[in-house]
């Protein structure tokens, strides 16, 4: 109880963080993507909540910034885990073997692309290329890369975050 | 001024930062400090040196030493032996795939001797993040010269005269585009930009803005003074977050200079440079698209014409153009449209950067004049294919090129050669495949990229694409059927012809590329049930030669889902309802005991 209660609490701050960021954007149409890119920095995910509040503040509707979240895949409408976990799909990537990465972390975590575990705590996404070609295959934990992998590296690697 | 008798670059380009060039960078610091040379020996952050497959590269200058390979605990040995003693650490220097010799500089090395860099000519060699350092290797000097010495249309006519073409993917004539905006009518103009770079596999933007931000900077200020322009922007993609702190530092250091802002150098010009990040969408890189969402909508292209030189970003006319192609602006300014000229062949002058990765033993970032050969690019530069495995193709353009073969690697890249090839010069990804990669695999690959990345404004990018993967799907599975080649065919005809932009008109090109110089593969999929390549999983099973196998068990502990059986020191066997295919027994088995049939 005490646990949902600080949830809550922390939510709230962090919309009331929002609706100050959205100042300086007032009735700015064209602030759209930096606004939600801002909010997302904020909350980590964008809410319904949080959408209402840049749709007011913006003075867009609401379904222009659903619309536009939805296009663009850096936004979340769900909350991520604790450790995103990106899979570079580009081709340096590909050819070296990241789809077996990608199969053996599905297998480690239990969950398919675009999927959270249940304790929050991985998030695993496919990505595109991140330029780290020279390392291929690679991927990314929240902002780490790690290269040269092969897929009986990866236990090891989610170990880490044990 | 402070004098130094040694210079040490260390690389903190994305890929070496991902090796741990960071820790290199603070190591190097505390030792030459404790050792109390910090007043003789600089330490230098760099952007990419190109060899990206070895890093964490560092540089030593006067003698130009290249260490390669670098870790935290090589440090105190190369300030105490190279730094201070003046003995080249010799078992960290560059050596040749194949060969014994090591290599004293880095101009030795077959990779940067056959170089020509001129979009890449700070990269490597000045920190990113002092403005002095590009000032000192005439940063702004063109910038200066345009304004002070020419004409706007004076500078129109030399970017015509230098040939220029478009670095990002059409290779449209960039002066060309230049007059189209210089001659609309509008008293508000702009200037884009485009670093949304998303051609998987090609990363030469992103090296440049974290190399040698200034030089887009100074360029986009001499386009800006060219057409009449006051504002420009930077689409930059959220993914490179170096590049992007390193383009707002420098931003700031012009703006503090008067490089940037009102009334630059004193004169009536002014012009400043607004960053926008993108959002991870393709389809962005599309002009049209780009400017949609830098306007804050969807980014979904629209109908040209009006073009952007007439009707851009709010309306007002606009010109874009990639980062590479804005990279090579204050040269051709600065030494003239004559010399661009002599450099690259007839059609496509000057030179074109390559991020060349896959099946190649130097990864990297590469520049080369125009007309090189590919032979010579992979083979020369990138050091062959590892593992004595065979080059079975070379894809080029990105999701938009296509695959070239074996018998045509003696073709000169140039603009129109590779479009002859099926293929395109795209942004400069190349990416090498050899005998284990299966060319229908990497057209489904291609296709399943464009084919999520379609906005789905138009119905033959967003159907079509989706029906020929299907297709690829099916035939992958082992599912082909006949008439499957056909149908793709037709389909890729009416996507080019009736797509709405570039990401359409092009998404068949991997498609029909390998149709053109593998059709046996796809073949063989369809009437075998067969991968020659062995690498569709649907189309094969892993097994254990019995002869071959000593039973030492490494297979059975790789093995995710326990399909691998057997006694120490006793055949084993693989169990194929369990397997998943993943492939880690075949790649760690040391006896090759292992097959897949």
């Amino acid at each position: 109880m005490a646990v949902a209660l600080n949830q809550q609490q922390d939510f709230i701050e962090k919309l009331n963080k929002i609706e100050d960021m959205l100042k300086k954007y007032q009735g700015k149409r064209s602030a759209l993507i930096q606004a939600l890119q801002e909010a997302q920095a904020i909350m980590g995910y964008l809410p319904i909540e949080v959408q209402k509040l840049v749709a007011e503040n913006l003075g867009v509707t609401l379904s222009e910034v659903y619309s536009t979240i939805t296009f663009y895949s850096f936004f979340n409408l769900k909350p991520i885990g604790k450790y995103h976990i990106r899979v570079c799909l580009g081709t340096a990537c590909y050819v070296r073997g990241a789809e077996k990465v990608l199969d053996r972390l599905k297998t480690e975590l239990g969950i398919e692309v675009g999927d959270t575990t249940d304790d929050l705590k991985f998030t695993l996404d496919g990505c595109r290329c991140i330029g780290a070609c020279g390392l291929a295959p690679a991927i990314i934990v929240n902002d780490e890369v790690y290269g040269r992998l092969t897929p009986d590296k990866i236990p090891e690697i989610l170990k880490k975050f044990e | 001024m402070e004098i130094y008798r040694a210079h040490v670059l260390v690389c903190k380009g994305t890929g070496c930062v991902a090796s741990g060039s960071e820790p290199i960078f603070e190591t190097l610091q505390k030792e030459i400090e404790k050792k109390g040379l910090d007043k003789e020996v600089k330490v230098i952050q760099t952007g990419c040196l190109g060899l990206c497959e070895l890093g964490p590269n560092i540089l030593i200058y006067p003698e130009g030493s290249y260490y390669c390979q670098v870790k935290a605990e090589d440090v105190p040995e190369i300030v105490e032996e190279h730094l201070l003693k003046g003995r080249v650490v010799q078992r960290l220097l560059y050596k040749e795939p194949d060969s014994k010799e090591r290599y004293r500089s880095l101009m030795d090395i077959d990779f940067y001797k056959r170089q020509k860099r001129i979009a890449l000519r700070n990269c490597g060699i000045i920190n990113p993040e002092i403005i002095e350092e590009y000032i000192a290797n005439d940063g702004y000097a063109a910038l200066a010269k345009a304004l002070t010495d020419m004409k706007p249309q004076e500078v129109i006519d030399e970017v015509k005269k230098s040939g220029l073409r478009g670095r990002g993917g059409g290779g449209f004539p960039t002066g060309i585009k230049w007059q189209f905006a210089a001659n609309a009518e509008g008293d508000i103009k702009y200037v884009v930009c485009n670093a949304d770079e998303g051609d998987p596999g090609a990363f030469m933007d992103r090296s440049i803005l974290e190399g040698d931000p200034h030089s887009v900077l100074e360029a986009m200020a001499i386009a800006g003074y060219a057409i009449g322009a006051s504002e420009g922007y930077i689409y930059v993609r959220a993914e490179y977050p170096i590049a992007v702190k390193r383009l707002e530092i420098a931003i700031e250091q012009a703006r503090d200079r008067g490089l940037l802002g009102k009334n630059i150098l004193g004169t009536d010009f002014s012009f400043d440079i607004f960053i926008r990040l993108g959002s991870g969408a393709f389809v962005c890189g599309e002009e049209t698209a780009l400017l949609a969402s830098i306007e804050g909508r969807r980014g979904e292209p629209r109908p040209r014409p009006p073009f952007p030189a007439n009707k851009g970003l709010w309306g007002k006319p606009t010109i874009i153009n990639n980062v590479e192609t804005y990279a090579n602006i204050p040269v051709i300014i600065l030494k003239g449209a004559d010399w661009f000229n002599e450099i690259g062949s007839e059609k496509s002058k000057g030179t074109k950067v390559f991020a060349i990765g896959g099946k190649i033993n130097h990864t990297g970032l590469v520049e080369i004049p125009m007309g090189t050969t590919l032979r010579e690019v992979i083979y020369d530069i990138g050091g062959g294919i590892p593992n004595n495995k065979k080059f079975k193709a070379v894809q080029t353009g990105g999701p938009s090129g296509g695959c070239i073969p074996a018998d045509l690697l003696d073709m000169p890249i140039e603009f129109d050669t590779l479009v002859q090839a099926g293929s395109m010069m795209g942004s400069g990804g190349m990416i090498v495949m050899d005998e284990d990669n299966c060319m229908v695999d990497i057209a489904k690959f291609f296709l399943t990229f464009t084919q999520e990345e379609s906005c789905g404004k138009c119905p033959p990018c967003r159907i079509g694409t989706k029906r020929m993967l299907e297709i690829l799907e099916r035939i992958t599975n082992g599912e082909g059927k006949e008439g499957d080649i056909e149908l793709l065919e037709n389909l890729a005809k009416s996507i080019k012809a009736s797509s709405l932009c570039g990401l359409g008109q092009t998404a068949p090109n991997p498609v029909l590329s390998t149709l053109r110089y593998f059709r046996d593969e796809y073949e063989a999929h369809i009437k075998d049930k067969k991968c020659p390549a062995g690498a569709c999983k649907a189309l094969i099973h892993y097994e254990i030669i019995a002869d071959k196998c000593k039973g030492c068990g490494i297979c059975i502990k790789v093995c995710p889902t326990q399909a691998i059986t057997g006694e120490r020191r006793q055949p084993h066997v693989i169990d194929v309802d369990k397997c998943i295919k993943c492939n880690s027994c075949f790649d760690r088995c040391p006896f090759g005991a292992i097959v897949k049939i």
